[in-house]
């Protein structure tokens, strides 16, 4: 037996759908609501009710689908998973098992050896289940909990990954990758925070000897995981945990284990080895969803460009690698940067102001990009007066703050405070040959081959025009005027 | 096939009945008369037969994502046993694992 | 012939035509049912002021021509116990949802009342529609109008009971595997279970999803289609609705000579009661006579039925009947803690008849049983429907006796639960096969009724319909119990 293993880790990514209604009732898909004021007959499984499936949540599970490179199933069913819990009110829930809406998708990765695709297993599409509060502070302890029932029923998808990752920093990139994409998809939420996104993790240590089937090695689940960085802590614990135990010649027992954020590490849930027996079984109240080529290309067609189309648009508009990333991972961002560059065609220009300068003061403020505090046409404008050489990057830096402050455009900024650069050859000449004449000390030093001297008469120039005369003129009339004294 | 006390006893805890062991021993003989009953089933190969899960030839029903009035929190807990600040009340929950 | 003879097609037509007055029905069923009920157990609850105040707004408020658009202007219909409503309870027969108030009706509740029929109460069943006697209910037992000694089958007992003790013209049953046709056979009406989607589903209690069908019991077969006609919609709440046209308001006259009958060997073989196959033989006689062409075929699989059903419909029970967990309606057992809560509550909640079927159906879908029991037995209701597909082409209709035998004594089948599972023989195979079946009262032997049953093809109930109304017009009228058989 060897003493090396490989990480193996698997993630299941819950995501709830943004349609208006459940997934098998009328009632509002809302968040944050009243207890139980989101509910019916239907989603509190009154006797007598019957579920009827919501044909957006079907389009929105479909799109994701295609955008995770999944092929989507033209013959999918449901089936229902049983097993008792109070936020679950008809003690099953309608899910898709063994033919699920959608299989064989990958997320790339690049991870420092080169780009990798993460296989996709399955999507398929099933029912939240509701929300319990506990009467006191852990469910440990609690007296009782209270059912609140308005999440029943939100559609979800179920993203399935291979066990293909071998890392928690791998994990983490497969996990922000997904997200991105989703985001353009604009199907989800996605706030971990309010669970419309949440992560199980499945971590096993595979000896490298081993040449058995993954899926007989002990695997541990992480349950519920609230954000990105504590998959990736949960994971780092668990790797070692797991790792010390085999170390010490124990066994590895296959349970869920909770994250707690506090201590950062995992603790066991269902202790027994013993696997839950859901007794799926096909839904009879639900007919088989054939989906039609033709209405899959509708859902196709519906698609928005995705990060990696992204990714190659910016590329060639020459915006660097490193630079690509932020505006793809931010798409708030993007489309403002997409309608400065509109306006103002120096790319680098735009963007090195917006991902620097801008950015530094939005982040101050606490503001995104959804909410951008001067209008891209604002930026532009500003950004011109540096092209057309009337403002130096310095200048316009201060120009930028003091529109962000007060609102006002950067031409009322730049006059207000008399800035605006002087390019007036003639007008700095004449200044120039006034320096020129009072420093007959310096002028000598330079002729006599002083570089520096020419500084402190450029520093001159710059004091009596306010450090509104442009330094590359300034610097070439000096040496103009001086030519003719030597 | 032969049923166990064992048997029924699980599926009793799957199913969330506390039967007592008069009644365990009782089903246990009836279900496993029916159970034996059911053993005709294997008289018929079945390998090549699809299953039926609708009867009917229908496919694909969905409805237009339009939301309907909800019930309001009073009338949704209106037949619950126990109701706190609009919401169902239950007991603490062990987890007892299998049990 | 007074009020209490009419079918409520006659019913309505006094009452369109102002007759008679929407109360005068109501108060008669109410004086019925108060003289006969407590004898018969046919209902679990019964709203007679509400029911009045119904009728009254109609008298009132109705002018002759908005009265002449209700095809069941004034009539007093019963509703089985599992099809929710909200100005009265529900419980299914059941002690776990004793108490338990609906915040909305079911769809054929409120298609009924649309078309001016007055719910005068709910009826008696096997808990959950878990049985063949109506002797399963948290309620009592519902005794056979024509013997109260004997079981008025079931599950819909308390329906069938009800329009044979002419309490009601009309109820509305249910039907997962023969759960309207035995109780009408049994106590002597009309009753029929649509096409599997026909009727909706939406507010009936789930027994067993994919078999279970609304159905309408009556003492007439024109008040089977005009009830069907009426609530044989395509509903949007229910997603195995069918979307098909609604079936004529009235039986379309069919001469039997047109009609080519099937009789398959598998229902006239051994195990009949030798009256009831004398009745039965007799009826097909008079078929013959009046040029019905009548063909021997078979329905080979009909052995494995029983065995096909009591795998299928215990596992959809056992999931629908998860629901029941003292969460958000009915009893609920305090316990230490939720599992105890949980366990203690359906322990008490539920009858030992549907605790069986639970725990035979959650075996069923157990990790390892579930290609031996649940996946087998859809496949071979696969082999009975085809078996039906293979007949239909070759007949228009088959008929067979509904049941093997006449009701039982009170009691008799209560210690082998597979002796009462054998008494549906003859009527689950249409569940299986989703198709619709319709029981005729044919006679009586021994003071007591036989039905015969009507098969044809999905969706052919207007031809069902118009041949038990070709059969009904040669046969003499039936007869009714005296009073509801009950000595007065
Ligand atoms: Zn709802």
């Amino acid at each position: 037996m060897t003493n090396q293993y490989e990480v193996v880790i698997g993630l299941e990514v819950h995501v709830e759908l943004k349609t208006q209604t459940k997934l098998f009732c009328g009632c509002a898909n809302a968040f944050g609501q009243d207890p139980n004021s989101q509910t019916c007959p239907v989603c509190l499984g009154l006797p007598g009710v019957l579920p009827v499936l919501n044909g957006e949540a079907v389009a929105l599970a479909a799109r994701a689908a295609l955008a995770l490179h999944c092929t989507v199933n033209s013959y999918s069913k449901f089936d229902r998973k049983q097993y008792f819990y109070p936020d679950l009110p008809k003690a099953y829930q309608i899910s898709q098992y063994d033919q699920p809406l959608a299989e064989n998708g990958h997320v790339t990765i690049q991870p420092s050896d080169g780009k990798r695709d993460i296989g996709i297993e399955r999507i398929h599409m099933e029912e939240d289940a509701g929300k319990l509060n506990h009467l006191g502070q852990r469910l440990e302890d609690a007296e009782g909990s209270l059912v609140d029932l308005n999440r029943a029923g939100v559609p979800l998808i179920e993203i399935v990954s291979r066990p293909e990752m071998h890392s928690p920093e791998e994990a983490r990139q497969y996990l922000v990758e997904l997200r991105t994409i989703l985001s353009y998809l604009d199907i989800s939420d996605l706030r971990m925070e309010e669970g419309s996104m949440r992560c199980d993790a499945n971590i096993s240590l595979r000896p490298l000897d081993y040449t058995g089937s993954l899926a007989d090695l002990p695997r541990v689940e992480i349950k519920n995981v609230n954000s990105f960085r504590n998959v990736q802590r949960s994971i780092e614990f668990e790797i070692s945990r797991q790792r010390q135990l085999l170390q010490t010649g124990q066994r590895i027992v296959k349970e869920t284990r909770g994250f707690d954020d506090a201590s950062g590490s995992t603790y066991s849930q269902r202790s027994k080895e013993e696997a839950n027996d859901y007794r799926y079984f096909p839904e009879p109240d639900l007919p088989p969803l054939v989906l039609s080529e033709t209405w899959l290309q509708n859902q196709r067609e519906a698609l928005p460009q995705l990060p990696d189309e992204l990714r190659q648009h910016l590329a060639q508009r020459g915006v660097a690698e490193r630079d690509v990333e932020v505006l793809v991972q931010d798409l708030n961002l993007y489309h403002y940067w997409s309608q400065v560059v509109e306006l103002v065609p120096d790319v680098r220009l735009v963007t090195n102001w917006l991902l620097s300068d801008y950015s530094r003061l939005m982040n101050a403020k606490g503001l995104n990009f959804a909410t951008p505090q001067v209008s891209a046409d604002g930026l532009a404008s500003l950004l011109t007066l540096i092209t057309s050489g009337t403002l130096s990057g310095k200048m316009a830096k201060e120009v930028l703050e003091a529109m962000f402050e007060t609102g006002e455009t950067a031409e009322a900024v730049v006059k207000r405070l008399g800035l605006s650069q002087i390019t007036d050859r003639n007008a700095i000449k004449e200044i120039v040959s006034a320096v020129v004449a009072a420093n007959p000390a310096v002028v000598q030093d330079f002729l006599s081959g002083k570089e520096k001297a020419l500084t402190f008469l450029v520093g001159q120039v710059m004091k009596q025009t306010k450090g509104q005369a442009k330094p590359d003129l300034v610097n070439a009339l000096l040496r103009e005027v001086l030519a003719a004294y030597a | 096939m032969n049923l166990t006390e064992k048997e029924v006893r699980h599926v009793a805890r799957l199913a969330r009945l506390a039967i007592s062991s008069t009644e365990l021993s009782e089903a246990t003989q009836a279900l496993g008369r029916v159970l034996d009953y059911i053993d005709l089933l294997n008289e018929l190969n079945t390998d090549a037969v699809p299953p039926t899960t609708h009867v009917e030839a229908i496919e694909t029903v969905w409805r237009q994502d339009r939301v309907v009035p909800s019930l309001s929190p009073e009338a949704a807990t209106a037949n619950g046993p126990q109701v706190s600040s609009q919401m169902f009340v239950v007991p603490k929950i062990l987890d007892r694992g299998e049990e | 012939m007074g009020m209490i003879d009419w079918d409520a097609v006659q019913t309505a037509e006094h009452v369109q035509r102002g007759e008679v007055s929407a109360v005068e029905c109501i108060e008669e069923a109410l004086l019925r049912i108060e003289s006969t009920n407590p004898t018969v157990n046919a209902f679990l609850h019964v709203d007679g002021e509400g029911a009045l105040a119904k009728a009254r707004f109609m008298d009132h408020n109705l002018t002759r021509e908005a009265k002449a658009n209700l095809p069941l202007a004034g009539v007093a219909v019963a509703i089985k116990d599992n099809m929710v409503t909200t100005d009265m309870p529900t419980t299914a027969g059941s002690k776990i949802l004793e108490g338990f108030r609906s915040p909305y009706n079911a769809t054929v509740v409120e298609l009924l009342e649309r078309a001016g029929a007055i719910v005068v109460g709910k009826t008696n069943m096997d808990e959950f529609a878990m049985g063949s006697s109506t002797e399963h209910s948290a309620y009592g037992v519902t005794r056979n109008p024509w013997d109260p000694n004997r079981v008025p089958g079931g599950s819909s007992g308390g329906s069938a009971a009800a329009v044979a003790a002419r309490m009601v013209p009309l109820a509305l049953g249910s039907d997962t595997g023969g759960s309207i046709r035995l109780p009408a056979s049994y106590c002597g009406v009309f009753g029929i279970k649509p096409t599997y989607g026909r009727v909706s589903r939406y507010g009936l209690i789930a027994y067993a999803s994919s078999l279970d069908q609304i159905g309408p019991l009556a003492r007439s077969v024109r008040d089977l289609a005009r009830t069907l006609h009426l609530i044989g919609r395509h509903d949007e709440k229910d997603a195995t609705s069918l979307d098909v046209d609604t079936i004529p308001e009235s039986p379309i006259p069919t001469a039997l000579q047109s009609l080519r009958i099937g009789l398959p060997e598998e229902y006239f073989g051994e195990g009949i009661d030798i009256r009831v196959r004398t009745l039965i033989e007799k009826t097909l006689d008079q078929l013959r006579e009046s040029g019905a062409d009548l063909v021997p075929i078979s329905l080979p699989h009909t052995r494995y039925a029983i065995a096909t059903y009591y795998l299928i419909a215990p596992a959809e029970a056992s999931s629908n009947l998860s629901r029941y967990d003292g969460v958000r309606y009915g009893l609920r057992v305090a316990g230490d803690d939720l599992i105890h809560m949980y366990q203690k509550t359906r322990q008490e909640g539920f009858g030992s008849e549907v605790k069986r079927r639970i725990l035979l159906g959650t075996h069923a879908l157990s990790a390892g049983y579930y290609d031996a029991y649940y996946l087998k037995a859809q496949k071979v209701r696969t082999l009975i429907r085809q078996d039906f597909d293979n007949a239909f082409a070759q007949v228009d209709l088959i008929v067979t006796p509904t049941v093997a035998d006449l009701p039982f004594k009170l009691g008799e089948r209560d210690l082998d639960p597979l002796q009462m599972y054998l008494t549906d023989i003859f009527t689950v195979t249409t569940n299986l096969a989703g198709i619709p079946g319709l029981s005729q009262p044919v006679g009586l032997v021994d003071g007591l009724p036989v039905g015969l049953q009507w098969m044809g093809p999905p969706l052919s109930e207007d031809r069902v319909l118009s041949a038990a109304s070709a059969l009904e017009a040669i046969l003499p009228p039936p007869e009714w119990p005296l009073s509801g058989g009950i000595q007065e």
